[in-house]
């Protein structure tokens, strides 16, 4: 297969796109349509401030070493999680989050879950009794708080996360399957900022998981590809498996559910309930917005693990 | 023979074949999968030769 662009051996084909491009096309195709996705959606600007949040993987590191590329001015969040699971995950992927902030003289911020609120996600996530064994619905719900309290905290204009194509059609999947409008409502490239939370955005939402990992590889960048020991028969990934599937068969099937959701989002497909803003309220302690007055589900999580410390370190 | 390595596993196809032919073959969607060979990406229609040693790396993550 040849590079459309200059007839050389093409390194990576997208289907979708019909398009096949070789390494050094590739590596400046990808940021060129990263500028065109944060025009599109009006992201952000060159005079903001961008904080992104980087696990260590390939598509959070992609994405800062992109935003740089690009000329932005971009630092990096790491939220070390403690997760171990006998492979020190969490470990390595802060060593690769840092790797990756040194060879390229970037400002990364690191915030440890187990120092600032006593306890690992795995310890929380027993604590809690959330998740039917599973710590990702705590994971999920303390990565969003604390990303959004740093971004607030340190002054970023807005918080960018490496969500791909891959993720948002398998939450979009998830969400049509059970019609959550509420989170169908919600979904989309740009969070807007309102009281107490920053503006998110996702600029590689339109790229495939595979091609990010190309991207990834062809940009020499080191992350981590063990995947987190949790994630194993996890919901979205199945998700991901069934979607990947029908685009074998379809090339571009993920893309345009994914496109057409938002085109019929834009265009008034799912109706906001007449109180649904009304109805978040500001956390006493934290500030964020909370769906019931009193402490947020976060604020609520970090009290008990407190109650229970005593009950934790004696275990 | 040729060999594909996934995540530590080894399935071995013969030689001959293209990529995506092979990916068939073990049953593995080429979808989830980038393939090198000597650190080099390689593509679906790339005919696999004897000897050859195709790494595949997963790119599906999430939880």
């Amino acid at each position: 297969m040849k590079c459309r662009k200059c007839g050389e051996k093409a390194s990576v084909n997208m289907r979708q796109h019909k398009l096949a491009l070789c390494t050094q096309h590739y590596l400046e195709w990808v940021p060129e349509q990263t500028e065109r996705f944060i025009k599109k959606y009006e992201m952000f600007s060159h005079d903001d401030q961008i904080l992104v949040a980087v696990s260590g993987g390939k598509d959070s590191l992609s994405l800062w070493d992109i935003l740089v590329r690009l000329g932005y001015h971009a630092d990096g969040l790491y939220v070390g999680l403690g997760i171990d699971a006998g492979i020190g995950y969490s470990a390595e992927s802060h060593r690769l989050a840092e790797k990756f902030a040194d060879e390229h003289r970037l400002k990364l911020h690191v915030l440890d879950i187990e120092k600032e609120y006593g306890q690992p996600i795995p310890v929380l996530s027993e604590i809690s009794h959330r998740g039917h064994g599973r710590p990702c619905a705590v994971c999920g719900l303390t990565k969003r708080h604390v990303m959004n309290r740093m971004a607030r905290d340190l002054g970023y204009d807005v918080l960018a996360t490496g969500h791909n194509l891959d993720d948002e059609a398998a939450v979009l999947f998830g969400n049509t399957l059970s019609w959550s409008v509420e989170y169908l409502l919600r979904q989309g490239p740009v969070l807007p900022s309102t009281e107490g939370l920053a503006r998110k955005v996702k600029p590689l939402c339109r790229f495939y998981e595979r091609e990010m990992t190309a991207y990834a590889l062809l940009r020499g960048i080191e992350y981590i590809y063990e995947e987190c020991p949790f994630a194993e028969g996890s919901t979205s990934i199945y998700y991901k498996e069934v979607l990947n599937q029908l685009e074998n068969d379809r090339p571009g099937a993920k893309l345009t559910f994914y496109l057409r959701f938002l085109e019929a989002r834009q265009g008034g497909l799912f109706a906001q309930s007449n109180d649904a803003v009304e109805r978040l309220h500001p956390c006493p302690n934290c500030g964020q917005p909370t769906s019931a007055p009193g402490l947020c589900s976060f604020c609520r999580l970090i009290d008990k693990a407190a109650d229970q410390a005593p009950l934790v370190s004696n275990l | 023979m040729v060999k594909l390595v996934l995540r530590g596993k080894e399935f071995e196809v013969k030689p001959g074949m293209t990529l995506l032919s092979s990916l068939q073959k073990v049953n593995i969607l080429p979808e989830s999968v980038i393939a090198t060979r000597n650190d080099e990406m390689i593509l679906e229609d790339e005919v696999l030769k004897d000897g050859d040693v195709v790494k595949l790396i997963a790119v599906i993550s999430g939880g």
